[in-house]
Protein backbone atom coordinates (compact mmCIF):
# COMPACT_ATOMS: atom_id res chain seq x y z
CA UNK A 1 0.00 0.00 0.00
CA UNK A 2 1.19 3.32 -0.63
CA UNK A 3 2.13 5.64 2.09
CA UNK A 4 -1.03 7.86 2.83
CA UNK A 5 -1.90 11.04 1.23
CA UNK A 6 -3.16 13.64 3.62
CA UNK A 7 -6.36 14.39 1.31
CA UNK A 8 -8.71 14.78 4.12
CA UNK A 9 -7.33 16.39 7.57
CA UNK A 10 -8.82 14.92 10.82
CA UNK A 11 -10.63 18.66 11.54
CA UNK A 12 -12.10 18.30 8.35
CA UNK A 13 -16.01 17.76 8.16
CA UNK A 14 -16.89 16.28 4.95
CA UNK A 15 -19.98 15.61 3.66
CA UNK A 16 -21.67 13.98 0.86
CA UNK A 17 -20.87 15.82 -2.44
CA UNK A 18 -24.59 17.72 -3.99
CA UNK A 19 -25.58 15.48 -7.09
CA UNK A 20 -24.92 12.07 -4.70
CA UNK A 21 -27.69 10.95 -2.80
CA UNK A 22 -26.97 8.35 -0.22
CA UNK A 23 -29.44 5.71 0.40
CA UNK A 24 -30.21 2.34 2.09
CA UNK A 25 -31.21 -0.05 -0.70
CA UNK A 26 -33.18 -2.92 1.32
CA UNK A 27 -33.43 -5.28 -1.60
CA UNK A 28 -29.75 -4.90 -1.85
CA UNK A 29 -29.25 -4.73 1.99
CA UNK A 30 -26.78 -2.10 1.39
CA UNK A 31 -25.80 1.56 1.28
CA UNK A 32 -25.74 2.69 -2.32
CA UNK A 33 -24.61 6.19 -3.58
CA UNK A 34 -27.20 7.48 -6.22
CA UNK A 35 -26.38 10.30 -9.18
CA UNK A 36 -27.14 11.22 -12.94
CA UNK A 37 -27.96 7.60 -14.42
CA UNK A 38 -25.81 5.37 -12.17
CA UNK A 39 -25.60 4.14 -8.60
CA UNK A 40 -22.34 3.10 -6.79
CA UNK A 41 -22.80 0.06 -4.31
CA UNK A 42 -20.81 0.61 -1.00
CA UNK A 43 -20.06 -2.38 0.90
CA UNK A 44 -20.25 -2.68 4.47
CA UNK A 45 -17.57 -0.84 6.20
CA UNK A 46 -18.11 2.27 2.92
CA UNK A 47 -21.23 2.08 3.96
CA UNK A 48 -20.38 2.78 7.59
CA UNK A 49 -18.18 5.41 7.23
CA UNK A 50 -20.60 6.96 4.51
CA UNK A 51 -23.98 7.46 6.70
CA UNK A 52 -22.19 8.91 9.27
CA UNK A 53 -20.86 12.02 6.77
CA UNK A 54 -23.03 14.93 7.82
CA UNK A 55 -20.75 17.79 7.05
CA UNK A 56 -20.96 18.66 10.81
CA UNK A 57 -18.81 15.78 12.47
CA UNK A 58 -15.35 15.67 12.25
CA UNK A 59 -13.24 13.15 11.05
CA UNK A 60 -11.40 12.42 13.90
CA UNK A 61 -15.13 12.28 16.01
CA UNK A 62 -16.20 9.83 12.52
CA UNK A 63 -13.71 7.24 13.72
CA UNK A 64 -14.28 7.44 17.62
CA UNK A 65 -17.81 7.00 16.55
CA UNK A 66 -16.80 4.15 14.86
CA UNK A 67 -14.29 2.71 16.85
CA UNK A 68 -16.79 2.77 19.61
CA UNK A 69 -19.69 1.39 17.49
CA UNK A 70 -17.38 -1.47 16.71
CA UNK A 71 -15.92 -2.05 20.10
CA UNK A 72 -12.42 -2.06 17.92
CA UNK A 73 -9.64 0.67 17.61
CA UNK A 74 -6.96 1.53 14.78
CA UNK A 75 -9.47 2.64 12.32
CA UNK A 76 -7.55 5.86 11.53
CA UNK A 77 -6.22 5.08 8.43
CA UNK A 78 -8.35 2.77 6.46
CA UNK A 79 -10.79 5.31 7.01
CA UNK A 80 -8.85 8.34 5.91
CA UNK A 81 -7.87 5.88 2.87
CA UNK A 82 -11.33 5.25 2.18
CA UNK A 83 -12.60 9.14 2.46
CA UNK A 84 -9.35 9.56 0.23
CA UNK A 85 -10.64 7.80 -2.39
CA UNK A 86 -14.35 9.01 -2.19
CA UNK A 87 -12.71 12.49 -2.21
CA UNK A 88 -11.47 11.08 -5.60
CA UNK A 89 -14.11 10.41 -7.23
CA UNK A 90 -16.15 13.28 -5.77
CA UNK A 91 -18.40 11.49 -3.56
CA UNK A 92 -17.68 13.13 -0.57
CA UNK A 93 -17.14 17.30 -0.17
CA UNK A 94 -14.35 18.38 2.88
CA UNK B 1 -38.12 -23.36 -10.77
CA UNK B 2 -41.07 -20.99 -11.43
CA UNK B 3 -43.74 -22.00 -14.20
CA UNK B 4 -43.44 -20.04 -16.53
CA UNK B 5 -39.70 -20.55 -17.13
CA UNK B 6 -40.37 -24.32 -16.69
CA UNK B 7 -42.76 -24.29 -19.39
CA UNK B 8 -39.98 -23.00 -21.69
CA UNK B 9 -37.42 -24.98 -20.74
CA UNK B 10 -34.88 -22.10 -20.23
CA UNK B 11 -34.00 -21.63 -16.93
CA UNK B 12 -30.93 -18.66 -15.89
CA UNK B 13 -28.00 -20.02 -14.94
CA UNK B 14 -27.98 -18.31 -11.94
CA UNK B 15 -30.95 -16.42 -9.93
CA UNK B 16 -30.36 -12.50 -11.37
CA UNK B 17 -30.34 -9.39 -9.25
CA UNK B 18 -33.12 -6.83 -8.80
CA UNK B 19 -34.20 -4.99 -12.52
CA UNK B 20 -31.66 -1.84 -11.16
CA UNK B 21 -32.97 1.05 -13.92
CA UNK B 22 -36.56 1.43 -14.61
CA UNK B 23 -36.63 3.35 -18.08
CA UNK B 24 -40.15 4.50 -18.43
CA UNK B 25 -40.60 5.55 -22.32
CA UNK B 26 -43.81 7.35 -21.56
CA UNK B 27 -44.57 7.73 -25.25
CA UNK B 28 -43.79 7.46 -28.52
CA UNK B 29 -45.03 10.45 -29.84
CA UNK B 30 -42.27 13.59 -30.23
CA UNK B 31 -42.13 17.05 -32.03
CA UNK B 32 -38.42 16.10 -33.18
CA UNK B 33 -37.70 13.76 -36.43
CA UNK B 34 -34.57 13.13 -35.34
CA UNK B 35 -33.01 10.34 -38.22
CA UNK B 36 -30.90 8.27 -35.40
CA UNK B 37 -34.12 7.84 -33.19
CA UNK B 38 -34.01 4.32 -31.52
CA UNK B 39 -37.82 4.38 -31.24
CA UNK B 40 -38.90 1.28 -33.53
CA UNK B 41 -39.22 1.90 -36.57
CA UNK B 42 -42.87 0.76 -36.59
CA UNK B 43 -43.83 2.98 -33.83
CA UNK B 44 -47.14 4.99 -35.09
CA UNK B 45 -48.78 1.27 -34.42
CA UNK B 46 -48.67 1.84 -30.85
CA UNK B 47 -51.98 3.68 -30.11
CA UNK B 48 -52.98 3.12 -26.79
CA UNK B 49 -50.57 4.50 -24.24
CA UNK B 50 -50.81 3.21 -20.43
CA UNK B 51 -52.94 5.44 -18.62
CA UNK B 52 -51.36 7.30 -15.50
CA UNK B 53 -52.96 4.59 -13.31
CA UNK B 54 -50.87 1.77 -14.71
CA UNK B 55 -47.48 4.09 -14.62
CA UNK B 56 -48.33 4.87 -10.66
CA UNK B 57 -48.75 0.86 -10.40
CA UNK B 58 -45.70 0.22 -12.95
CA UNK B 59 -43.59 2.70 -10.14
CA UNK B 60 -44.78 0.92 -7.10
CA UNK B 61 -43.77 -2.66 -8.71
CA UNK B 62 -40.57 -2.00 -9.44
CA UNK B 63 -39.35 0.12 -6.37
CA UNK B 64 -40.84 -3.08 -4.53
CA UNK B 65 -38.78 -5.31 -6.55
CA UNK B 66 -35.26 -3.01 -5.93
CA UNK B 67 -35.18 -0.79 -9.31
CA UNK B 68 -33.45 2.25 -7.92
CA UNK B 69 -32.87 4.78 -11.18
CA UNK B 70 -35.91 5.67 -12.99
CA UNK B 71 -35.73 7.47 -16.76
CA UNK B 72 -38.76 9.45 -17.97
CA UNK B 73 -38.28 9.26 -21.80
CA UNK B 74 -40.28 8.75 -24.74
CA UNK B 75 -40.24 10.39 -27.66
CA UNK B 76 -40.70 13.19 -25.75
CA UNK B 77 -42.15 12.71 -22.27
CA UNK B 78 -43.27 16.42 -21.89
CA UNK B 79 -45.93 15.22 -24.14
CA UNK B 80 -47.54 13.65 -20.79
CA UNK B 81 -49.29 16.05 -18.59
CA UNK B 82 -49.41 13.65 -16.01
CA UNK B 83 -45.28 13.86 -15.68
CA UNK B 84 -45.16 15.91 -12.51
CA UNK B 85 -47.22 13.56 -10.97
CA UNK B 86 -45.58 10.65 -11.95
CA UNK B 87 -42.36 11.91 -10.74
CA UNK B 88 -43.38 12.93 -7.73
CA UNK B 89 -44.42 9.05 -6.95
CA UNK B 90 -41.28 7.90 -8.31
CA UNK B 91 -39.73 10.46 -5.91
CA UNK B 92 -42.12 9.69 -2.46
CA UNK B 93 -41.11 5.85 -3.54
CA UNK B 94 -37.12 6.71 -2.82
CA UNK B 95 -36.29 6.31 -6.72
CA UNK B 96 -33.66 8.52 -8.15
CA UNK B 97 -35.43 10.55 -10.87
CA UNK B 98 -34.24 11.24 -14.82
CA UNK B 99 -35.72 12.94 -16.91
CA UNK B 100 -34.69 12.26 -20.68
CA UNK B 101 -35.77 15.42 -22.72
CA UNK B 102 -35.39 17.15 -26.12
CA UNK B 103 -36.62 20.31 -23.99
CA UNK B 104 -39.54 20.90 -26.17
CA UNK B 105 -42.34 21.78 -24.05
CA UNK B 106 -40.34 22.46 -20.89
CA UNK B 107 -41.07 25.68 -19.36
CA UNK B 108 -40.12 27.62 -16.45
CA UNK B 109 -44.18 26.57 -15.25
CA UNK B 110 -43.29 22.80 -16.06
CA UNK B 111 -39.71 22.97 -14.57
CA UNK B 112 -40.61 24.24 -11.56
CA UNK B 113 -43.40 21.57 -10.87
CA UNK B 114 -41.31 19.29 -11.75
CA UNK B 115 -38.80 20.27 -9.28
CA UNK B 116 -41.41 20.54 -6.73
CA UNK B 117 -42.60 16.68 -7.74
CA UNK B 118 -38.90 15.70 -6.81
CA UNK B 119 -37.44 15.73 -10.17
CA UNK B 120 -33.70 14.75 -9.47
CA UNK B 121 -32.03 15.14 -12.76
CA UNK B 122 -32.51 16.33 -16.59
CA UNK B 123 -30.75 14.73 -19.39
CA UNK B 124 -31.12 17.40 -22.38
CA UNK B 125 -30.33 16.08 -26.05
CA UNK B 126 -29.15 18.16 -28.31
CA UNK B 127 -28.75 17.29 -31.71
CA UNK B 128 -25.26 19.26 -32.58
CA UNK B 129 -23.98 23.24 -31.58
CA UNK B 130 -24.34 24.93 -34.57
CA UNK B 131 -27.95 26.12 -35.58
CA UNK B 132 -28.53 25.32 -39.10
CA UNK B 133 -27.64 21.55 -38.85
CA UNK B 134 -28.90 21.51 -35.39
CA UNK B 135 -32.23 21.98 -37.26
CA UNK B 136 -31.53 20.49 -39.93
CA UNK B 137 -31.03 16.80 -38.25
CA UNK B 138 -34.11 17.47 -35.79
CA UNK B 139 -35.85 18.58 -38.41
CA UNK B 140 -37.43 21.25 -36.27
CA UNK B 141 -37.12 24.46 -35.14
CA UNK B 142 -35.60 24.29 -31.83
CA UNK B 143 -31.82 25.09 -31.24
CA UNK B 144 -33.09 28.07 -29.19
CA UNK B 145 -35.35 26.58 -27.43
CA UNK B 146 -32.98 24.01 -26.05
CA UNK B 147 -30.58 26.94 -24.91
CA UNK B 148 -33.41 28.16 -22.88
CA UNK B 149 -34.10 25.39 -21.48
CA UNK B 150 -30.54 24.77 -20.20
CA UNK B 151 -31.17 28.20 -18.48
CA UNK B 152 -33.90 26.56 -17.09
CA UNK B 153 -32.16 23.32 -15.83
CA UNK B 154 -29.18 25.49 -14.76
CA UNK B 155 -31.53 28.05 -12.69
CA UNK B 156 -33.11 25.13 -10.63
CA UNK B 157 -30.25 23.63 -9.07
CA UNK B 158 -30.14 20.73 -11.42
CA UNK B 159 -27.48 18.84 -12.37
CA UNK B 160 -27.41 18.54 -16.00
CA UNK B 161 -26.03 16.00 -18.59
CA UNK B 162 -26.25 17.39 -22.07
CA UNK B 163 -26.41 14.45 -24.40
CA UNK B 164 -25.87 14.75 -28.40
CA UNK B 165 -25.71 11.80 -30.89
CA UNK B 166 -22.67 11.97 -32.90
CA UNK B 167 -22.67 10.76 -36.17
CA UNK B 168 -20.99 11.19 -40.04
CA UNK B 169 -22.93 14.54 -40.41
CA UNK B 170 -22.08 16.41 -36.98
CA UNK B 171 -18.93 14.65 -36.17
CA UNK B 172 -16.95 17.24 -37.54
CA UNK B 173 -18.12 19.90 -35.33
CA UNK B 174 -16.99 18.00 -32.06
CA UNK B 175 -14.95 21.16 -30.80
CA UNK B 176 -18.00 23.23 -31.27
CA UNK B 177 -20.28 20.77 -29.34
CA UNK B 178 -18.05 20.17 -26.24
CA UNK B 179 -17.69 24.31 -26.06
CA UNK B 180 -21.24 24.75 -26.10
CA UNK B 181 -21.64 22.35 -23.37
CA UNK B 182 -19.33 24.29 -21.36
CA UNK B 183 -20.85 27.15 -21.96
CA UNK B 184 -23.89 26.31 -20.53
CA UNK B 185 -22.66 24.34 -17.27
CA UNK B 186 -23.51 20.74 -18.11
CA UNK B 187 -21.90 18.14 -15.37
CA UNK B 188 -21.82 16.08 -17.98
CA UNK B 189 -21.55 15.63 -21.78
CA UNK B 190 -21.98 12.51 -23.62
CA UNK B 191 -20.53 12.54 -26.98
CA UNK B 192 -22.77 9.23 -27.99
CA UNK B 193 -22.24 7.52 -31.82
CA UNK B 194 -24.93 6.45 -33.16
CA UNK B 195 -25.74 3.44 -32.70
CA UNK B 196 -27.25 1.96 -35.60
CA UNK B 197 -30.65 0.47 -34.45
CA UNK B 198 -34.36 1.05 -35.25
CA UNK B 199 -34.31 4.13 -37.64
CA UNK B 200 -30.51 5.17 -37.37
CA UNK B 201 -30.13 1.74 -38.69
CA UNK B 202 -32.38 2.85 -41.90
CA UNK B 203 -29.98 5.88 -42.66
CA UNK B 204 -26.85 3.84 -41.71
CA UNK B 205 -24.71 4.49 -44.78
CA UNK B 206 -25.44 8.48 -44.55
CA UNK B 207 -24.25 8.27 -40.45
CA UNK B 208 -21.68 6.42 -40.47
CA UNK B 209 -18.28 8.36 -39.62
CA UNK B 210 -15.05 7.42 -41.65
CA UNK B 211 -12.34 6.24 -39.35
CA UNK B 212 -10.74 9.66 -40.02
CA UNK B 213 -13.20 11.46 -38.54
CA UNK B 214 -13.14 9.47 -35.72
CA UNK B 215 -9.97 9.35 -34.58
CA UNK B 216 -10.02 13.20 -35.16
CA UNK B 217 -12.61 13.49 -32.79
CA UNK B 218 -11.61 11.41 -30.20
CA UNK B 219 -8.72 13.17 -30.53
CA UNK B 220 -9.87 16.88 -29.68
CA UNK B 221 -12.10 15.06 -27.09
CA UNK B 222 -8.68 13.88 -25.23
CA UNK B 223 -7.37 17.32 -25.67
CA UNK B 224 -10.56 18.69 -24.17
CA UNK B 225 -10.44 16.40 -21.08
CA UNK B 226 -6.90 17.93 -20.07
CA UNK B 227 -7.78 21.24 -20.90
CA UNK B 228 -11.01 21.30 -18.64
CA UNK B 229 -10.28 18.72 -16.34
CA UNK B 230 -12.82 18.47 -13.47
CA UNK B 231 -15.18 21.16 -14.94
CA UNK B 232 -17.23 18.53 -17.11
CA UNK B 233 -17.17 14.73 -17.67
CA UNK B 234 -16.93 14.15 -21.11
CA UNK B 235 -18.28 10.87 -22.65
CA UNK B 236 -17.14 9.34 -25.72
CA UNK B 237 -19.16 6.20 -27.00
CA UNK B 238 -17.53 5.11 -30.22
CA UNK B 239 -19.46 3.37 -32.94
CA UNK B 240 -19.81 -0.16 -32.51
CA UNK B 241 -18.98 -0.86 -35.53
CA UNK B 242 -15.44 0.12 -35.79
CA UNK B 243 -14.60 -2.70 -32.55
CA UNK B 244 -13.53 -6.04 -33.37
CA UNK B 245 -15.19 -6.96 -30.21
CA UNK B 246 -18.66 -6.53 -29.03
CA UNK B 247 -20.37 -4.61 -26.43
CA UNK B 248 -21.52 -6.38 -23.41
CA UNK B 249 -25.04 -5.07 -24.62
CA UNK B 250 -26.92 -3.80 -21.62
CA UNK B 251 -24.68 -5.00 -19.02
CA UNK B 252 -26.29 -8.57 -19.94
CA UNK B 253 -29.82 -9.43 -20.70
CA UNK B 254 -32.38 -8.88 -18.37
CA UNK B 255 -29.44 -8.46 -16.16
CA UNK B 256 -30.02 -4.67 -14.47
CA UNK B 257 -32.32 -3.04 -17.16
CA UNK B 258 -35.79 -2.77 -17.71
CA UNK B 259 -37.75 -0.73 -20.12
CA UNK B 260 -41.55 -0.53 -20.25
CA UNK B 261 -43.02 0.74 -23.61
CA UNK B 262 -45.87 3.41 -23.93
CA UNK B 263 -48.34 0.66 -24.51
CA UNK B 264 -46.82 -1.58 -21.60
CA UNK B 265 -44.59 -3.68 -23.31
CA UNK B 266 -41.61 -5.08 -20.87
CA UNK B 267 -38.36 -5.13 -22.48
CA UNK B 268 -34.59 -5.99 -21.09
CA UNK B 269 -33.32 -3.24 -23.70
CA UNK B 270 -34.88 -0.26 -25.76
CA UNK B 271 -35.22 -2.14 -28.85
CA UNK B 272 -35.56 -5.25 -27.89
CA UNK B 273 -39.58 -5.89 -29.31
CA UNK B 274 -37.89 -6.21 -33.10
CA UNK B 275 -36.56 -10.07 -31.84
CA UNK B 276 -38.99 -11.67 -33.84
CA UNK B 277 -40.15 -15.57 -32.12
CA UNK B 278 -39.52 -13.91 -28.42
CA UNK B 279 -42.68 -12.90 -26.22
CA UNK B 280 -42.84 -10.10 -24.29
CA UNK B 281 -44.79 -8.96 -21.08
CA UNK B 282 -47.13 -6.51 -20.62
CA UNK B 283 -47.43 -4.53 -17.49
CA UNK B 284 -51.26 -4.86 -18.11
CA UNK B 285 -51.21 -8.62 -17.26
CA UNK B 286 -47.96 -9.41 -15.36
CA UNK B 287 -46.24 -7.68 -11.86
CA UNK B 288 -43.12 -6.65 -12.27
CA UNK B 289 -41.51 -9.11 -10.06
CA UNK B 290 -42.94 -11.66 -12.38
CA UNK B 291 -41.86 -9.95 -16.18
CA UNK B 292 -38.21 -9.95 -14.12
CA UNK B 293 -38.19 -13.35 -12.73
CA UNK B 294 -40.44 -15.21 -14.26
CA UNK B 295 -41.41 -14.84 -17.58
CA UNK B 296 -40.04 -16.58 -20.96
CA UNK B 297 -39.16 -13.30 -22.40
CA UNK B 298 -36.60 -11.94 -20.16
CA UNK B 299 -35.14 -15.01 -18.95
CA UNK B 300 -34.30 -15.77 -22.76
CA UNK B 301 -31.29 -14.90 -23.19
CA UNK B 302 -30.06 -15.13 -19.82
CA UNK B 303 -26.96 -17.35 -18.85
CA UNK B 304 -25.72 -19.02 -21.79
CA UNK B 305 -27.18 -22.20 -22.52
CA UNK B 306 -28.73 -20.54 -26.17
CA UNK B 307 -25.10 -19.63 -27.32
CA UNK B 308 -23.80 -20.61 -30.62
CA UNK B 309 -20.29 -21.15 -31.77
CA UNK B 310 -18.49 -19.05 -31.72
CA UNK B 311 -19.58 -17.68 -28.56
CA UNK B 312 -20.33 -21.06 -26.95
CA UNK B 313 -16.53 -22.44 -26.78
CA UNK B 314 -15.26 -18.67 -26.60
CA UNK B 315 -13.03 -18.17 -23.59
CA UNK B 316 -13.94 -14.07 -23.84
CA UNK B 317 -17.68 -15.25 -23.67
CA UNK B 318 -18.41 -14.16 -20.12
CA UNK B 319 -16.82 -10.90 -21.05
CA UNK B 320 -19.14 -9.66 -24.03
CA UNK B 321 -21.78 -12.12 -23.52
CA UNK B 322 -21.79 -12.16 -27.42
CA UNK B 323 -22.61 -8.49 -27.90
CA UNK B 324 -26.12 -7.57 -28.82
CA UNK B 325 -28.95 -9.72 -29.66
CA UNK B 326 -30.38 -7.08 -31.70
CA UNK B 327 -27.79 -5.95 -33.58
CA UNK B 328 -27.37 -10.21 -34.19
CA UNK B 329 -30.85 -10.34 -35.28
CA UNK B 330 -30.61 -7.51 -37.82
CA UNK B 331 -27.81 -8.03 -39.20
CA UNK B 332 -27.84 -12.04 -39.39
CA UNK B 333 -31.61 -12.80 -39.55
CA UNK B 334 -31.09 -14.78 -35.97
CA UNK B 335 -30.65 -13.59 -32.53
CA UNK B 336 -28.55 -16.50 -31.09
CA UNK B 337 -25.88 -15.88 -32.98
CA UNK B 338 -22.44 -14.03 -32.37
CA UNK B 339 -22.63 -10.05 -32.46
CA UNK B 340 -21.28 -9.35 -36.23
CA UNK B 341 -19.07 -7.01 -34.64
CA UNK B 342 -16.84 -9.64 -33.24
CA UNK B 343 -14.51 -10.80 -35.67
CA UNK B 344 -14.91 -14.39 -34.94
CA UNK B 345 -18.62 -14.17 -36.35
CA UNK B 346 -19.07 -15.49 -39.67
CA UNK B 347 -21.39 -12.27 -40.12
CA UNK B 348 -18.51 -10.20 -39.28
CA UNK B 349 -18.04 -9.08 -43.33
CA UNK B 350 -21.51 -7.53 -42.93
CA UNK B 351 -19.88 -5.08 -40.32
CA UNK B 352 -16.68 -4.74 -42.84
CA UNK B 353 -18.77 -3.93 -45.92
CA UNK B 354 -20.68 -1.24 -44.13
CA UNK B 355 -17.42 0.84 -42.60
CA UNK B 356 -15.55 0.01 -45.35
CA UNK B 357 -18.48 1.89 -47.49
CA UNK B 358 -18.30 4.87 -44.54
CA UNK B 359 -14.27 5.43 -45.95
CA UNK B 360 -16.36 6.79 -49.33
CA UNK B 361 -16.57 10.46 -49.02
CA UNK B 362 -20.11 11.33 -49.92
CA UNK B 363 -18.65 13.25 -53.35
CA UNK B 364 -17.69 9.81 -54.26
CA UNK B 365 -20.63 7.60 -53.56
CA UNK B 366 -22.53 6.67 -56.65
CA UNK B 367 -25.69 6.21 -55.27
CA UNK B 368 -26.62 8.79 -51.99
CA UNK B 369 -30.14 7.85 -50.45
CA UNK B 370 -32.03 10.93 -48.83
CA UNK B 371 -32.36 10.43 -44.89
CA UNK B 372 -35.08 8.94 -43.44
CA UNK B 373 -36.53 11.41 -41.01
CA UNK B 374 -38.73 9.89 -37.97
CA UNK B 375 -41.89 10.86 -38.63
CA UNK B 376 -45.54 8.84 -38.19
CA UNK B 377 -46.33 8.66 -41.89
CA UNK B 378 -43.06 7.23 -42.57
CA UNK B 379 -43.54 4.78 -39.55
CA UNK B 380 -46.86 3.26 -41.05
CA UNK B 381 -45.49 3.39 -44.50
CA UNK B 382 -43.00 1.21 -42.90
CA UNK B 383 -44.81 -0.86 -40.46
CA UNK B 384 -46.61 -2.16 -43.29
CA UNK B 385 -44.24 -3.10 -45.70
CA UNK B 386 -42.83 -5.33 -42.57
CA UNK B 387 -44.59 -8.40 -43.46
CA UNK B 388 -41.17 -9.93 -44.81
CA UNK B 389 -39.71 -12.07 -42.18
CA UNK B 390 -36.91 -9.39 -41.47
CA UNK B 391 -38.64 -6.50 -41.35
CA UNK B 392 -39.21 -3.44 -43.85
CA UNK B 393 -35.67 -1.61 -42.65
CA UNK B 394 -34.11 -4.80 -43.90
CA UNK B 395 -35.82 -5.21 -46.93
CA UNK B 396 -33.75 -2.71 -49.15
CA UNK B 397 -30.92 -4.99 -50.65
CA UNK B 398 -28.15 -3.26 -49.94
CA UNK B 399 -28.57 -3.63 -45.88
CA UNK B 400 -28.44 -7.25 -46.38
CA UNK B 401 -25.87 -7.18 -48.74
CA UNK B 402 -22.30 -9.03 -48.19
CA UNK B 403 -20.75 -7.77 -51.34
CA UNK B 404 -18.47 -5.30 -51.18
CA UNK B 405 -19.15 -1.37 -51.98
CA UNK B 406 -18.54 -0.15 -54.94
CA UNK B 407 -15.65 2.71 -54.37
Amino acid sequence: MNAPQAAIALDARPRVAGHFRLQWEEVQKAWVLLYPEGMVKLNGSAGEIMQRLDGEKTVQALIDELESSFETSGLTQDVLDFLAIAQRQGWVKP
Amino acid sequence: MNAASAATGIAPATQPGPPLWLLAELTYRCPLHCVFCYNPVDFARTSTELSTGDWLRVLREARAAGSVQCGFSGGEPMLRDDLEELVAEAHRLGFYTNLLTSGVGLTEARASALKQAGLDHIQLSFQDSTRELNDFLSHTKTFDLKRRTAGIIKSHGWPMVLNCVIHRLNIDYIEQIIELAVELGAEYLELANSQYYSWAEINRDGLLPSREQLERAERVTNDYREKLGDKIRIFFVVPDYYETRPKKCMNGWGNVFLTITPDGTALPCHTAKMLKGITFPNVRDMSVQDIWYASPGFNHFRGDSWMKDPCRNCPEKEKDLGGCRCQAFMLTGDAANADPVCDKSPFHPVVQDAVAYAQVPDARRTVVKPLVFRDPKVSRQLAEASSTPLGAHLSAPEKNSRSPPIL
